[in-house]
């Protein structure tokens, strides 16, 4: 994969203060993302991760507060350029009708291309690189209504390669994905972050796999983040009884050696 | 002046103060009316008010006196009162049948389409008849609204059940989709017949343009009155449907885990739709935005259960023609305005508030 | 005292019809076995990808219109001989059948491939950006805004050489005001079909009165210029509808790119770098001064824009440059065909070509749904 030549030096959120137009979701958050590794943000339904994604991402503005990235706020930035820096998967997207995949992930590459320059080598390799990244290859002229959930979050995941961006957010990527391809995902986004000093976060529903994947984990709770870190450091059972209201017990991964958490049931 | 003005802003304010009052509530408080002995006996005192109006008001001016007379005291002699008896009360009537009509045929159309802007438009009602109508001018010379009124109801039937037919092609039967698909398509075909037959004849035309605006004026009641079996029918039927809309509206697979026989239900209540709107457009001529409007207005009164909806429709439905139609008679005195182009002029800010104040599901 | 004035078409033009629909049908067969494949062109920094199929289907498009070309300006009511008529058309300027071709039926075959042309781009974009096979410019308001000023210009009697211009300026202030209504930080899909609804639903309420209110002889007039007919086509017809297309289709071409971006849905296409509210504006606009432009001169001819964009997209696939261009070609061939079809069918008696696009249009619908059901 190509190095990307532009290393992303700081990514931050200052002082956010997000809403949808009623009552606000986030209140007075900052937070810093560590660049060049995984980040993953977990945290109860409706507890804003999915606002705090969207406001880094750029489809929220913040009514109060900015979000930079190497110090730019990224709002001052013509679009194309901030397009070039920062990607999203959002969650559930939505695919026009009868469209192949190659043309969709065609389309991740937009931010690259211009009236002259529609298709150049570039174009071509990036898209070949992420059809075989994300073992799309032979399905590249199928048409998207076709495929599985998860054949087609795929095809998402690998828009989002092709637009080769040094920040990746993604939102939930590991829905509607089985179990081996959800480690295939999540294995490609780890080498993507060691091998490629891509800066990548993500919204995650799975505890474990966070835990597991992510080298900087945040808990959010009711609009505000409960505590940031290590997974090693972070995940007690005291954090996730605060987090999550569950009771759990916290064991040894026997795999990887991070933190397992185990939760109690009723009758236990 | 003062009651055109009254009337008016009744029928453009009366859904938008509804539907900002329900929006405003909490949400756990429910529907607006949750005692339906107020709700329904209001909406009786309404109908009876919508009545009163329409036997009173109109080109020829007359007294509260007169009207009450014509009808409890009839002197034949007093031209006040001939105008009341021998017009304006039958086209009442006339205005009371179709506006029900159109109402529950219309709660039932967003029932079984599921899209908030089924009317019975959709369905081809309204080409169908008026391509009947414009072929029995045409080519058989019919001019007279009793010759109409069947032709108006066949057509409607005719078309309703082509577009039906056309929907349970393929798989799945007559969804939602491929009726509002099918629909469009009959609707431009019949359409397009209509017009060359309409632009081939002077004299057509000049007949038949009448008819198209919509009005429930000379009617031809007696031969109405032959559609009046079919309307009861159809009004019972529409109301005992109300339970089974309700599941159809939770979506098909919901519904058949839930047992009900899908197919079945749905060509009942396209019967029920096909007698219901023959009728009135056989009786009052292609009518829009009853059937749209009043299932909308009601929702935001009751909230989505459709017995209620379909009931209160029932009632609510004659206000708004009957309604319209006076307005279609105070406002260029002493000529009229067909009720058709009243209802349709009213169309456009009942929508633009759905738009800017509600949140409607995608179409 | 009535009688059917519609003699039945003779057996001769019936076949002939038929002939007609069997032999599309039978290329549109053909062409679904061209292979799709790419081709990608490359200079220096320029670079574009082109789509083999579609420039062959394109090609293929364009024949078909030279033939239907030939075709209108040789059959007729007055009998010319073949050469005579293309020779008249295209050098020949003093020819003893200069008025008919010349000022007859060229104009007329004319007109009605480049009004097809705008229909059916205008079409595209409208059901590409909002992504409901139901969607065409009459939505919008574009033909009800037409129709309220030129049905007023006819019934009170105007004189018809204001016409266009009436209608032009009743289109676009239709859909300009239908915008604003349904602009509510931006625009939805859902907003602007309802609010074109009802906007659409009053002007009619306003065409109907006009139709009652005025004598029947103009209101025929009225009547005549609603159903969309290409009667009396002039050259200036033909060179509006040229220096338009001149403009927009090109402008339309280049703004396929963000139009892809736009089907992303807002939120990826805001990630990806597209300014949607901007995009979204100049596509609407672009779509709607086409069709406005289309019904100022040959009226509110529905189907062509709700049609052949299906029809094409069965044919080559989802939007980009080069299906424009093939459905607007396609849009050409319809209207043309429809026209030529309205003209000779129930010869002598002219039908409005819309009654042709609505007859032939909707079995055609059905058959594409048909098509599409079975393919689910």
């Amino acid at each position: 994969m190509q190095t990307n030549p532009n290393h992303t030096t700081t990514f931050t959120g200052q002082d956010l203060h997000l809403s949808y137009g009623g009552p606000m979701i986030v209140e007075g958050l900052t937070v810093t993302i560590p660049t060049q590794e995984i980040t993953a943000i977990i945290g109860p339904n409706g507890c804003g991760k999915t606002t705090l994604l969207k406001a880094l991402a750029r489809i929220l503005i913040p009514a109060q507060g900015k979000v930079e990235v190497n110090d730019i706020n990224i709002h001052s930035q013509p679009t194309k350029e901030i397009a070039r820096q920062l990607g999203l998967l959002p969650q559930n997207p939505r695919s026009p009708d009868a469209i192949t995949v190659s043309d969709l992930i065609r389309r991740g590459r937009y931010p690259h291309q211009s009236i002259f320059r529609q298709w150049s080598s570039d174009d071509e390799t990036s898209v070949d690189m992420a059809l075989s990244l994300t073992g799309l290859t032979n399905f590249s002229e199928r048409l998207i209504d076709e495929l599985s959930g998860g054949q087609r979050q795929r095809v998402w995941i690998a828009m989002l390669l092709a637009q080769e961006t040094p920040i990746m957010l993604l939102d939930e990527p590991t829905t509607h994905l089985d179990i081996a391809h959800q480690i295939e995902v999540l294995d490609l986004l780890k080498e993507l972050a060691e091998k490629n000093n891509r800066t990548i976060v993500m919204v995650l529903h799975d505890l474990n796999l966070a835990v597991r994947y992510a080298d900087n984990l945040v808990a959010m709770r009711d609009g505000k983040i409960k505590t940031a870190g290590k997974p090693n450091n972070v995940v007690t059972a005291q954090m996730i009884h605060e987090v999550f209201s569950i009771q759990a017990q916290i064991l040894q991964d026997p795999v990887t050696g991070s933190p397992l958490c185990i939760p109690m049931m009723k009758s236990t | 002046m003062i009651t055109i003005a009254l009337i008016f802003s009744a029928i453009t304010i009366t859904p938008i103060l509804a539907g900002f009052l329900s929006s405003r509530r909490e949400k756990e408080a429910g529907p607006f009316i949750s005692n339906h002995v107020f709700g329904l006996t209001f909406s009786l005192i309404l109908v009876v008010v919508t009545i009163l109006i329409s036997l009173r008001f109109g080109s020829l001016q007359i007294t509260w006196g007169t009207a009450w007379n014509a009808i409890f005291d009839y002197d034949p002699t007093n031209q006040g009162q001939i105008v009341v008896r021998e017009l304006r009360l039958p086209r009442t009537f006339l205005g009371l049948a179709a506006g029900s009509c159109l109402a529950v045929a219309g709660a039932l159309t967003q029932g079984i389409t599921r899209n908030p802007l089924g009317a019975p438009g959709i369905l081809g009602v309204n080409a169908g008849a008026a391509f009947a109508i414009v072929t029995a001018i045409y080519a058989a010379d019919i001019v007279t609204p009793e010759g109409y009124v069947w032709f108006a109801f066949f057509g409607a039937a005719g078309a309703s059940i082509l577009v039906y037919s056309i929907a349970q092609f393929g798989n799945g039967g007559a969804t939602p989709v491929k009726l509002v698909l099918a629909g469009v398509v009959v609707t431009a075909l019949l359409g397009g017949w209509t017009t060359s037959l309409l632009i081939l004849d002077l004299e057509t035309l000049d007949e038949a343009r009448f008819w198209l605006a919509g009005s429930i004026a000379s009617r031809g009641t007696d031969e109405i009155a032959l559609l009046f079996p079919i309307i009861i029918i159809g009004l019972l039927l529409g109301v005992a449907l109300g339970k089974q809309i309700n599941i159809l509206s939770l979506g098909e697979d919901i519904a058949k885990a839930l047992g009900q026989r899908i197919a079945l239900i749905r060509i009942v209540a396209g019967i029920v739709i096909i007698l219901l709107c023959g009728s009135a457009v056989a009786i009052a001529g292609p009518v829009a935005f009853v059937g749209l409007a009043i299932p909308h207005m009601v929702r935001s009164l009751v909230g989505p259960d459709y017995r209620w909806i379909i009931i209160y429709s029932l009632f609510l439905g004659p206000c708004l023609l009957l309604g319209a139609d006076v307005i279609g008679r105070l406002v260029v005195r002493p000529t009229e305005l067909q009720v058709g182009i009243v209802t349709a002029a009213a169309g456009a800010p009942f929508l633009i508030y759905l738009v800017r104040f509600t949140k409607l599901s995608d179409v | 005292m009535h009688y059917l004035a519609i003699t039945t078409p003779t057996l001769q033009r019936s076949l002939t019809v038929l002939v007609g629909i069997f032999l599309t049908i039978f290329l549109i067969r053909l062409a679904d076995h061209i292979q799709p494949r790419q081709y990608t062109f490359r200079w220096q920094n320029i670079s574009s990808r082109i789509q083999l199929r579609v420039v062959w289907l394109s090609l293929g498009a364009t024949i078909v219109i030279i033939v239907l070309t030939g075709i209108g300006l040789i059959v007729g009511d007055y009998p010319i001989p073949a050469s005579e008529a293309i020779a008249t058309a295209l050098w020949e300027r003093n020819g003893e059948y200069d008025f008919i071709i010349n000022s007859l039926r060229f104009p007329r075959i004319v007109v009605a491939i480049l009004a097809g042309m705008c229909f059916a781009s205008s079409g595209l974009i409208f059901q590409s950006l909002i992504n409901n096979p139901l969607v065409s410019p009459d939505i919008i308001g574009i033909n009800s805004g037409a129709a309220v000023l030129a049905v007023a210009i006819l019934a009170a009697g105007g004189s018809t050489e204001h016409l266009p211009w009436a209608a032009f300026l009743g289109a676009l202030l239709t859909a300009a005001l239908i915008y604003l209504l349904s602009w509510k930080k931006g625009i939805s899909a859902t907003r602007l079909v309802l609010v074109g609804i009802g906007i659409n639903s009053v002007l009619g309420a306003i065409i109907t009165f006009i139709t009652i209110k005025y004598p029947i002889e103009r209101v025929v007039a009225a009547a005549r210029w609603q159903a969309g007919t290409l009667f009396g086509a002039s050259w200036d017809d033909a060179r509006t509808l040229a220096i338009g297309l001149l403009i927009l289709l090109p402008s339309a071409f280049f703004l396929t790119t963000r139009l892809k971006i736009l089907q992303l849905g807002d939120e990826t296409a805001i990630t990806i770098g597209s300014k949607i509210e901007r995009d979204r504006l100049a596509l609407l606009a672009v779509a709607s001064l086409l069709a406005a432009l289309a019904v100022s001169v040959v009226g509110p001819l529905g189907f062509v824009a709700l049609i052949v964009p299906q029809a094409a997209r069965l044919l080559v696939g989802s939007i980009t440059g080069g299906v424009l261009i093939f459905t607007a070609l396609l849009g050409g061939f319809f209207l043309l065909g429809a026209d030529l079809i309205a003209q000779r069918l129930f010869a002598p008696v002219m039908l409005p070509a819309g009654v042709i696009t609505a007859t032939f249009g909707g079995p055609y619908f059905l058959y594409l749904l048909a098509r599409y059901n079975r393919a689910n």
